[in-house]
């Protein structure tokens, strides 16, 4: 019995490994688009509407357009689960799945983007961290693969400062700012910077550090609520951690309107289960929710009608929903404009890293795509991988999200310092070669 | 048939006494060995050594390491991802300090102070046993992790709580660590340096310190009744126990992600460890390699059986189904080798001596 389980077993395992062996090398004409989501894990609530933005788009671009200027696009998924040994394998497991060399990759979380930095300057392919990843690797001249548009974290932190200022008519000093973040890579990333603002604008800066996944942070509010009183708290959540935050902020009568999240801990899902007392309730955000756009209603035509959806219907249009398909807007026009100078065919991650570090989309051009006034316009350089950074505030009325601020912009006077020093100490570390950007074309 | 010691006669104490006193035994090691030192590099991808191979390798190491204490010594642990995580640490602080040394020297370094640690957090199985010292365990794990994660000076003051790993070569520009380093290079080192240290703990078991720890695993009472100071065995344990895990993590983050937080060795990475000792064989060095070839091969097998087989799956179905087979495959196993594999492959071996006519 026992000797018989173990050969079917080890019989199987020796099959399917032998299968293993031989990646499948089939040349098509379609570029390939691998996709680090997850569906599964303590994550996936938020990470599915993001994958389905991301999918639905590319699969919308393929039903009406047929790809990229006729070049199909071959879109590939493997869970990652939020966990970075995993996303590793994910990433080394995707890279030669595809009939192409990958287009870029967005793994949509900061732990998997470090495991990935080194990987992707190897492999030579673009890495496309949105809104997430290291601050730092907007200086292109370090970090020639890693792409950190439309906005980074610390960039984020400065603006959702500047709005506080701003609502409190001016001045901080003497406030208390409290910052509840996700105890990671992800939720530690915008500490340097609050840091440095407390000290420039005189706040009192109170950290509280949450345990992943988040669903502990009773203690954590008591504090907050009883004890420090803040006049504002910051988070950086993600997940779970965000609707727990915001139920608790409410057991303990925090006023929602002075509690702002950064745009990951803004969705439909960290302020549904709160209910109504979540109202009120900010967070920054870089692109516009809802589903009144044409390229929604395109994917809804093309996509949703013909049965080929990844989500649901009504998903369509949701903050985080938008967010993927932000993303899968600039790794295709990447693509677009790296076609423009190499041809359109099936590009290399060579190539449409040229495409990313030349990308520039214009309010025309977000007009033309079915999105106007979505997001900002985008621009970047050699030197600037993240191209603009500007957020704006979003409130939660317990219905729908809707932008109440400006769109704010991050004093890169300062960032850009702060960017270039950490970048800096990252390649003498590294003993990374800085590119001469005026060199190059 | 082919499995046969007859014939095979120990004409002296040390041939008696070898690790592998059967002639096929020795071959069959030496051949596999050689197969993944020479063979494996021509026909492995990248996928397969990056993904697959070089996390085999540093499991198995962290495996060796747990199974010195837990397997060998009774001594139940919890604290493994935080001794793995001494051993990333410690290596990073040296290795950015000292540059010029030899990576090699600094990861040895990093596992003689991650022994440290172990021992201070082994004093208090003196005097406690059992579940009670796993929760003892399990406060050096939760204390560790705390104090990479609070200390930014143990990630050179880096923003986000990273370590990374910076280029260091074993020789020359044969590199092992950072971007330059190629995955067959890091396969080959990885396996080579495994295999002496699994060497160096298979003879270890088989010494005076191994006795004592088996006697200390097997009745404490009467072991100090023989003569053999329970201080010296449990410590001695927890010390090279940790050393070997230490060294384990200084590999996973150095050669396998490159990059880790100390979130990177969470508790999750204790019983992931524990369970490859379990499911591997407490108390064997082949265990530690069936161990953890089953917890790390096994979930990447599964995650993509679908593809192989040709079968269109969504991707969240693909991550469940995953978890549910992997989790009925466990059970299954202990419910028919509660032993582990090593005894599994223990009784194959008794089968194999009498095939083809069992009797």
């Amino acid at each position: 019995m026992i000797s018989r389980a173990f050969l079917v077993i080890t019989a199987g395992a020796a099959v399917l490994s032998s299968s293993l062996w031989s990646i499948p090398s089939e040349a098509q004409e379609a570029q390939f688009f691998p996709g680090l989501q997850y569906r599964s894990g303590p994550y996936a609530p938020n990470g599915i509407p993001f994958a389905n933005g991301y999918a639905d788009y590319l699969e919308m671009l393929n039903a009406r357009d047929g790809g990229i200027n006729g070049v199909r696009i071959h879109y590939e998924e493997c869970d990652t689960a939020y966990n970075n040994d995993r996303g590793v394998e994910c990433y080394e497991r995707l890279k030669r799945a595809g009939p192409s060399e990958p287009a870029s990759w967005s793994p949509l979380s900061t732990g998997i983007t470090y495991a990935l930095i080194e990987r992707v300057a190897a492999d030579k392919a673009p890495l496309l961290t949105m809104g997430y990843g290291r601050a730092d690797a907007s200086d292109g001249r370090v970090f020639k693969w890693v792409f950190t548009a439309p906005i980074t974290y610390w960039a984020g932190a400065d603006a959702i400062i500047q709005y506080i200022q701003e609502q409190e008519g001016g001045s901080l000093a003497g406030k208390k700012i409290a910052l509840v973040h996700h105890d990671s890579a992800y939720g530690r990333e915008p500490i340097s910077t609050m840091q440095r603002l407390a000290g420039e604008e005189g706040f009192e800066l109170s950290l509280f550090p949450v345990t992943h996944p988040g669903l502990e942070q009773t203690a954590t509010w008591r504090q907050i609520g009883r004890q420090l009183r803040p006049d504002w708290v910051v988070m950086w959540g993600w997940g779970v951690m965000n609707s727990t935050a915001v139920q608790e902020a409410a057991a303990v009568n925090f006023p929602m309107d002075r509690f702002i999240g950064v745009w990951w801990s803004g969705a439909e899902q960290d302020v549904l289960p709160a209910g109504t007392r979540a109202a009120g309730y900010k967070s920054l955000g870089f692109h516009a929710p809802g589903a009144d756009f044409a390229a929604h209603q395109d994917i809804l035509r093309y996509v949703y009608d013909a049965g080929k959806g990844w989500g649901d219907r009504s998903g369509v249009g949701q903050v985080l929903y938008n967010r993927g398909l932000l993303n899968a807007v600039l790794a295709v026009e990447a693509v677009r404009t790296a076609q423009a100078r190499y041809g359109n065919r099936a590009l290399t991650g060579e190539e449409v890293r040229w495409g990313m570090e030349n990308l520039e989309i214009t309010n025309e051009r977000w007009a033309e795509m079915g999105l106007p006034g979505f997001a900002r316009e985008i621009k970047l350089t050699c030197e600037d991988h993240e191209g603009g950074g500007q957020a704006f505030v979003q409130q939660w009325d317990g219905q729908s999200w809707n932008i109440i601020s400006d769109w704010i912009q991050p004093r890169n006077e300062a960032l850009r310092p702060a960017y270039e020093a950490s970048a800096l100490q990252y390649a003498t570390e590294n003993r990374i070669e800085i590119r001469d950007c005026a060199a190059e074309e | 048939m082919f499995y046969r010691e007859a014939g095979q006669f120990k004409s002296t104490y040390a041939k008696d006494q070898a690790i592998f006193p059967i002639k096929q035994d020795k071959l069959g090691v030496l051949a596999i060995f050689l197969f993944a030192l020479l063979v494996v590099p021509f026909f492995a991808s990248t996928y397969w050594l990056n993904s697959i191979l070089v996390p085999f390798l540093v499991f198995a190491m962290a495996a060796i390491g747990l199974n010195i204490l837990t397997g060998y010594c009774g001594q139940v642990s919890l604290g493994t991802g935080g001794f793995m995580a001494c051993g990333a640490f410690f290596t990073f602080k040296l290795t950015t300090a000292f540059p010029e040394i030899n990576i090699v020297l600094i990861i040895l370094m990093a596992g003689f102070g991650t022994a440290l640690v172990g021992i201070a957090f082994g004093l208090p199985s003196l005097r406690i046993k059992g579940f009670y010292l796993a929760i003892a365990t399990l406060a050096a794990q939760f204390f560790l992790i705390w104090m990479f994660t609070q200390n930014p000076w143990w990630t050179n003051y880096n923003p986000a709580g990273v370590i990374t790993a910076p280029p260091r070569a074993l020789f020359g520009d044969f590199y092992i660590t950072g971007a330059l380093a190629t995955p067959l290079n890091k396969y080959l080192f990885l396996l080579c340096f495994v295999a002496v240290m699994a060497l160096v703990a298979k003879n270890l078991v088989r010494s005076a310190v191994g006795r004592a720890w088996m006697a200390v695993r097997d009745m404490d009472i009467a072991a100090e009744i023989i003569g053999i100071r329970p201080m010296f065995a449990k410590l001695s344990a927890f010390a090279i126990s940790s050393f070997y895990i230490g060294i384990a993590g200084a590999l996973w983050a150095f050669m396998y992600t490159a990059s880790v937080e100390a979130l990177a060795f969470e508790v999750t990475r204790s019983f992931q460890v524990l369970f490859m000792i379990i499911i591997g064989g407490l108390g064997s060095i082949l265990g530690s390699f069936l161990g953890a070839a089953f917890i790390v091969l096994l979930p990447i097998l599964l995650s993509n059986a679908p593809a192989l087989l040709g079968i269109r799956m969504s991707t969240d179905m693909i991550a469940h189904l995953e978890f549910m087979i992997f989790g009925a495959l466990i059970i299954l196993f202990l419910i028919l080798e509660p032993h582990g594999l090593a005894r599994l492959w223990q009784l194959a071996k008794e089968k194999l001596r009498r095939w083809p006519f069992p009797y």
